[in-house]
């Protein structure tokens, strides 16, 4: 190996992300000389656009920060401006919110599964290809997807960039009618999300482990979606209102999404990182079922993180049946609000993981500033940690194609959105 | 031979590719009548191909993309806009209206090594576009209906009458006139099934300007609602904030 050719590879895209990124990747000796996670998605400049607006405009703006997680945008957003504004909704809004964010887990996640990730387990470029070879399990995923979003319809009309949520509640209560037709549906389909949580954990998944941070929220007695304290796995217990004292975010050269930081170490944050912290808060069905898996969770192997999503639609589908088991029309589906001066944060656990929002009201209830911090420019530095142990491990003995394969699958295990953060990833490998 | 389809991004949020991944067996069936040769977030591809239809998410936001649009044109037999980003320049427009690199400038500590246009633009400001797909985000109902009719070789229909009528049609009751609210449904072009009136709440333009729109009399009537000329201005300057007949509206109360 010693007399080492300098070998350039250009892959002008990573398909099946959600954004605009690359890897840059040179190998020099059999060593990472280099190694970036380059996020090169145009900054739409969120932050700066909401200055100046009411709070009751936020929830539909923020919304487009993501076409995937609009319901995530809006559940962060929404609290923080009701803590500034003291507004408490009350149990039903409560309970709704939580079935709507479930609709979101839902269709992300059975998106993110076989759209995304499932060709790569079977040699298939796309998801038109796995579905000529495995037709059952992609319509069954299609069908998943799909009652997600259906579940969204139900809370906000349509799916992408829902139209229902706002400060205080909802605009509308679905009809009983509705959400009973919907909800047997849901609660006929756990047959089916059950089956594709243990379809997910018979891929071939390789072994490998790594020490990582896992951070989430984790709420006194419920699996995370809308509230909870902020921990990792290594013994961090916050309030959200502390997250700026912890959690840095600092620009590199690289990226147009900020890196962020827990203590100065790159941190885990999406699916598995849920997992890790509150497995004992599932259902003990979804927790039986995880066990039958044979994976031990807590996993520091991040290829579970599929078993993970599928784990969570399981989860999910199960949770908004119980939550509209009584259902009953709400006097109102909101509270009205007033305008007063304050800040406020919001954390919520989108589908990809912990988004964190904090705004600054005026007294007329104008946003003087926002700040947003998204799933994946939490994981981008973890992302990077990542893929240099683990093709250090693996070796370079491979062809570039393998060893672009290897790390493009090794990147949608994060399951990135680069829209949020960062869509396509083009990869250069250097050899010297 | 199959008609071959792209499906391009730029700046957005991934929303309108939706359309396509959130259409389930309609998507299984469309690969059947299409072939879909470039479309990076479901998989395949091949930016340089030469294509019969392409669908072009996004807004111009950044000197490479100035680039990246010319050449998608020239290898393009059909291009469509779809979304508020590609069709009118989206929300991110908002920095037209100020100083764009200021705003850069506060987000990021080092503004240098981000490359970013101050303005963000839709894709008829650089090329030629054949068919507008206006909506925040299109819906599947949309993308299908211009596929299938140009497989058949007829020029897609577009309607662009208002929300109004579709509300009229649906039965909904009209929140502007019995709740007081500030509907933008009058001035805003149909095709999302007129949602937001249906949950008792007001339109928000999210699908752009409908044609022969009278601005001023909504402008009046959110004035007699008590609105503030910078409130009547916002409503405007939302998802299609640089949609000219909008622009003009805003400017008219906020000049």
């Amino acid at each position: 190996m010693s007399e080492e050719r300098r070998i350039e590879i250009h892959v002008p895209a990573l398909a099946r992300v959600e954004g605009e990124g690359a890897l840059n990747l040179v190998i020099e000796d059999g060593r990472i000389a280099e190694l970036k996670l380059r996020i090169y998605e145009p900054p739409r400049l969120f932050e700066k656009l909401l200055e100046g607006r009411g709070y009751h405009e936020v929830a539909d703006l923020v919304a487009r920060i993501c076409g995937i997680c609009p319901v995530a945008y809006q559940m962060s957003a929404v609290q923080a401006l009701e803590a500034i504004l003291g507004l408490d909704p009350g149990p039903w809004v409560r309970a709704m919110r939580r079935v709507f964010y479930c609709g979101e887990w839902i269709e992300s996640h059975s998106l993110h599964i076989h759209l995304l990730a499932a060709p790569d387990f079977f040699g298939c470029d796309n998801v038109t290809e796995l579905a000529k070879r495995y037709p059952n399990e992609v319509r069954r995923g299609l069908r998943l997807q799909a009652l997600g979003n259906d579940l969204i319809r139900l809370f906000g009309a349509r799916s992408v960039h829902p139209v229902g949520a706002r400060v205080g509640g909802f605009y509308h209560a679905p009809s009983m009618n509705e959400v009973v037709t919907l909800r047997e549906k849901l609660r006929a389909a756990l047959p089916e999300a059950l089956a594709l949580l243990q379809w997910t954990a018979s891929l071939s998944l390789p072994a490998s482990e790594q020490p990582f941070t896992s951070v989430a929220l984790r709420h006194a007695d419920e699996y995370p979606l809308n509230e909870g304290r902020i921990v990792s796995s290594r013994g961090l217990d916050i309030a959200s209102e502390e997250y700026e004292q912890h959690f840095v975010e600092q620009q590199v050269p690289h990226s147009t999404a900020l890196h962020s930081l827990l203590d100065g170490a790159p941190y885990l944050v999406g699916p598995l990182a849920r997992i890790n912290l509150n497995f004992e808060r599932l259902p003990k069905e979804v927790q039986a079922a995880l066990r039958a898996t044979g994976i031990t969770w807590p996993s520091a192997n991040m290829y579970h993180s599929i078993v993970a999503r599928a784990a969570e639609i399981y989860y999910a589908l199960g949770e908004a049946v119980r939550l509209l088991e009584n259902y009953s029309l709400p006097a109102a589906p909101y509270v009205e609000a007033t305008a007063r001066a304050g800040v406020g944060v919001g954390a919520s656990e989108a589908p990809r993981g912990l988004l964190w929002h904090r705004y600054e009201l005026d007294p007329a209830g104008q946003v003087v500033s926002a700040r947003i911090v998204p799933p994946t420019s939490q994981n981008q530095a973890r992302i990077e940690a990542d893929l240099h142990a683990a093709l250090m491990s693996w070796g370079f003995a491979h062809s570039d194609e393998v060893l672009r394969a290897r790390s493009e699958q090794i990147i949608r295990n994060y399951d990135p959105c680069i829209s949020c953060a960062t869509h396509f990833l083009d990869l250069r490998v250097q050899r010297r | 031979m199959k008609p071959k389809i792209a499906v391009h991004k730029f700046s957005s949020c991934d929303g309108c590719q939706l359309a396509f991944l959130n259409a389930g067996e309609q998507l299984l069936t469309l690969s059947e009548l299409v072939d879909i040769v470039h479309f990076v977030e479901a998989g395949p591809v091949a930016p340089d191909e030469q294509v019969d239809i392409a669908f072009v998410e996004g807004s111009i936001t950044t000197p490479h993309d100035v680039e990246r649009i010319q050449r998608i044109r020239s290898q393009s037999h059909y291009l469509i806009t779809i979304g508020a980003c590609a069709t009118a320049g989206g929300v991110q427009a908002l920095r037209n209206l100020v100083d764009g690199q200021q705003w850069i400038n506060a987000v990021y500590a080092s503004p240098q090594y981000i490359a970013s246009l101050a303005t963000s633009t839709p894709i008829a400001a650089h090329v030629k576009v054949d068919l507008e797909l206006w909506g925040c985000p299109v819906n599947t109902r949309q993308v299908m209906a211009a596929v299938r009719a140009l497989l058949f070789g007829v020029v897609p229909e577009i309607r662009r009458d208002s929300v109004c009528m579709e509300c009229k049609r649906e039965g909904n009751v009209c929140v502007l006139v019995a709740k007081g609210q500030p509907c933008m449904g009058p001035v805003t072009q149909t095709g999302c099934g007129a949602l937001c009136p249906h949950f008792g709440r007001d339109c928000y333009a999210c699908y752009g300007p409908a044609e022969n729109i009278n601005t001023p009399a909504l402008v009046n009537r959110f004035a007699g609602l008590g609105l503030l000329p910078e409130e009547i201005a916002r409503r405007f300057l939302t998802i299609n904030n640089a949609a000219p007949a909008f622009v003009d509206a805003a400017r008219s109360v906020q000049p």
